[in-house]
């Protein structure tokens, strides 16, 4: 027992300067880069190395089941339906010319028929798509090694095992530490910046202050997130006087557009944290926040936003999106009233890649700290953003037929279309429960 | 995971699901499967958030308005089979007594014509195709041009010039379209 002590304080010692090491190159790393908005693009690498894991850890699955006469994918990886691999205008054309006599010279854009080529497209991806047709959700987990629960693994052999879990190791042990590190230090900048921020006088200096310290902030939050996001079509980023709507409502939409850009946000007051988040935030800029009881008053919801908007030298409304439709109200009262002031919208789609983790929130099944810690200890949040051009409501237009509008364009950016073709299909001919 | 029992007798309702969509045994049994791979959290039904992962996106409930809306197995594979290849069996052969397959020619009209007329009115108004064109034709094209080709359309198949497009005329205006193949998925052995 006592022989242990020297080697006890020699541990100790090791490990704080270990923790020193690392917590230095964290600065250099990662915050540094994300103050000034530089990528060293580590991130990317990361994402390399993960994937040539994986690949690896694959081969090894398919060999080890095959040793053991497993069957390891599903029945149906050859797919379970025969698609044509013609492009959308050959396929067009063909319809148009079985269907019709016309000459085939002056083709029109649009023909009734060609709803026929969507809905099939829609109905195809419905039972047969790349990454749902060779594994089920179960599966996945198994080859980005990012499995929850432990039954998946009964069929893999002992390396596999280890390297799951040298995986969860990983990420409990490390990553999850470092990105709490980091989700802690952009909080407390964010706070302590803005309330600092605050104290100047209003000016272009407190503006540029203001707008460097929310930036920082959320981009050293991309980096607690391990977020790897492309932009496309960065010059129709929102403006101000203008409305940012986009179609995801998980928080961590907010953290991925705001990292991207000066906005203000709409939400509703919270307690806790959050609200001393909101309270530090509003110091430096006017974010817009409403008390539990304004939010059910539509006419003063719609007053303070329209006040906001047309005051030009405000930023860009970002609605804080709190929770899934089904048990949140207040969100979808910012909605209908962002179309209803009559301002101009500027869509956002934000499509999220399953392979290195799941952004998807169900918010009946996870509070939102359970949901933060599932994003933390995946490997990787990937996720493409698309800024759509700015659109705004027409004279003949009220605002139900404008954001149905606004809502078509995002689902088409996003890829969403087909599906749509099969909830229309299941409303008009199926019955629901 | 392993290898999973292929009878029939674990899809609850298995035979009357067949004999109302006209999937084959093993057909069924695909799309089963793929049913049970969608419904992530084994609830029995798809729900919008299980269809919309997918594409791995879930959309902003802007249009919350869809209801719950609770997709269960008889219903995903009804929807399906009107795209099933049509039979070749002999038309006089069939038993007049029983309904129409859902794959007929007319059933997989009558389907789409459903996907325009969107409040199920039987007409489709120049509202709702302009509706539909926006997703199908896409954002390049600006607002008055979908407006002209939306007037385009429903003028040319609109018969008796009540200004929107009914069963009759949408059917007539797509005569000569080889429906049976453009509208069908064939589900691979």
């Amino acid at each position: 027992m006592f022989l242990l002590l020297p080697f006890d304080s020699l541990i100790v010692n090791l490990l704080g300067i270990s923790l020193t090491v690392l917590f230095t190159l964290l600065l250099v790393f990662i915050i540094v880069p994300a103050i000034f908005g530089v990528s060293f693009g580590i991130r990317k690498l990361y994402m390399k190395t993960l994937l040539k894991i994986f690949a690896w850890a694959t081969l090894r699955m398919e060999r080890g089941a095959k040793e053991k006469n497993h069957q390891l994918y599903k029945p149906y990886t050859n797919g379970i339906i025969a698609k044509d691999p013609t492009s959308l205008e050959e396929e067009i054309k063909e319809i148009r010319r079985s269907g019709s006599s016309k000459a085939l010279d002056n083709t029109p854009e649009f023909e009734l028929s060609d709803i026929f080529y969507f809905c099939r497209k829609g109905m195809e991806t419905i039972m047969d798509d790349e990454v749902t047709k060779r594994f089920s959700a179960e599966e996945l987990e198994s080859w980005n090694l990012l499995s929850r629960t432990n039954y998946n693994f009964q069929y893999i052999s002992l390396r596999l095992t280890v390297l799951w879990g040298l995986g969860v190791l990983v990420r409990y042990c490390f990553l999850l530490p470092l990105r709490i590190a980091l989700a802690f230090t952009g909080i407390s900048l964010l706070v302590v910046g803005t309330t600092m921020v605050g104290y100047l006088p209003n000016g272009r200096f407190k503006e540029f202050l203001s707008k460097h310290v929310h930036l920082m902030c959320y981009r050293i939050c991309v980096r607690a997130l391990t977020a790897i996001i492309t932009y496309h079509d960065r010059e129709n980023r929102p403006r101000n006087g203008g409305i940012c709507v986009a179609n995801h409502t998980s928080p961590i939409d907010v953290i991925i557009l705001a990292s991207d850009g000066y906005y203000a946000m709409v939400g509703q007051v919270h307690g806790g944290l959050m609200g001393v988040i909101q309270r530090a935030m509003v110091k430096a800029c006017p974010h817009v926040w409403f008390e539990r009881s304004e939010v059910k008053d539509r006419h003063l919801v719609a007053k303070r936003l329209t006040e906001h908007v047309q005051d030009k030298s405000k930023l860009p409304i970002l609605i804080f999106p709190e929770g899934t439709c089904i048990n949140n109200t207040s969100v979808m009262m910012f909605k209908k009233g962002s179309f209803e002031i009559g301002a101009t919208v500027y869509p956002v789609a934000i499509k999220y890649d399953p392979q290195f983790g799941d952004a998807f929130w169900n918010s009946s099944k996870y509070g939102m700290v359970t949901y933060l810690l599932r994003m933390m200890t995946s490997w990787a949040i990937v996720c493409s953003v698309w800024y759509l051009p700015p659109m705004t409501r027409e004279t003949d237009e009220d605002a139900v037929q404008f954001a149905n509008r606004v809502k078509s364009a995002i689902a088409r950016q996003g890829g969403l279309v087909d599906l749509l073709w099969f909830f229309w299909g299941f409303e008009q001919c199926g019955p629901v429960i | 995971m392993g290898s999973r029992g292929s009878h029939a007798a674990r899809i609850p309702d298995g035979d009357s699901i067949r004999r109302e969509t006209g999937f084959s045994q093993a057909s069924l049994l695909r799309l089963y499967h793929r049913f049970r791979a969608l419904d992530r959290n084994k609830k029995g039904y798809l729900s919008r958030m299980d269809l919309q992962q997918i594409g791995a996106l879930a959309v902003n409930p802007l249009g919350c308005g869809v209801g719950n809306l609770r997709v269960d197995f008889p219903g995903f594979v009804r929807v399906l089979a009107h795209f099933r290849p049509v039979d070749d069996e002999d038309p006089g052969m069939r038993d007049p007594k029983e309904p129409e397959p859902l794959n007929s020619r007319m059933n997989k009209l009558r389907f789409a014509f459903q996907l325009y007329d969107l409040d199920r009115d039987g007409k489709i108004s120049r509202h709702e195709m302009l509706q539909v064109l926006r997703l199908m034709v896409g954002v390049q094209v600006t607002e008055e041009q979908l407006e002209s080709i939306a007037d385009r359309t429903v003028q040319e198949a609109d018969e008796d010039g009540d200004g929107a497009v009914s069963f009759l005329e949408f059917a007539k205006s797509l005569e000569k379209m080889d429906i049976e193949q453009k509208m069908s998925i064939r589900i691979l052995k």
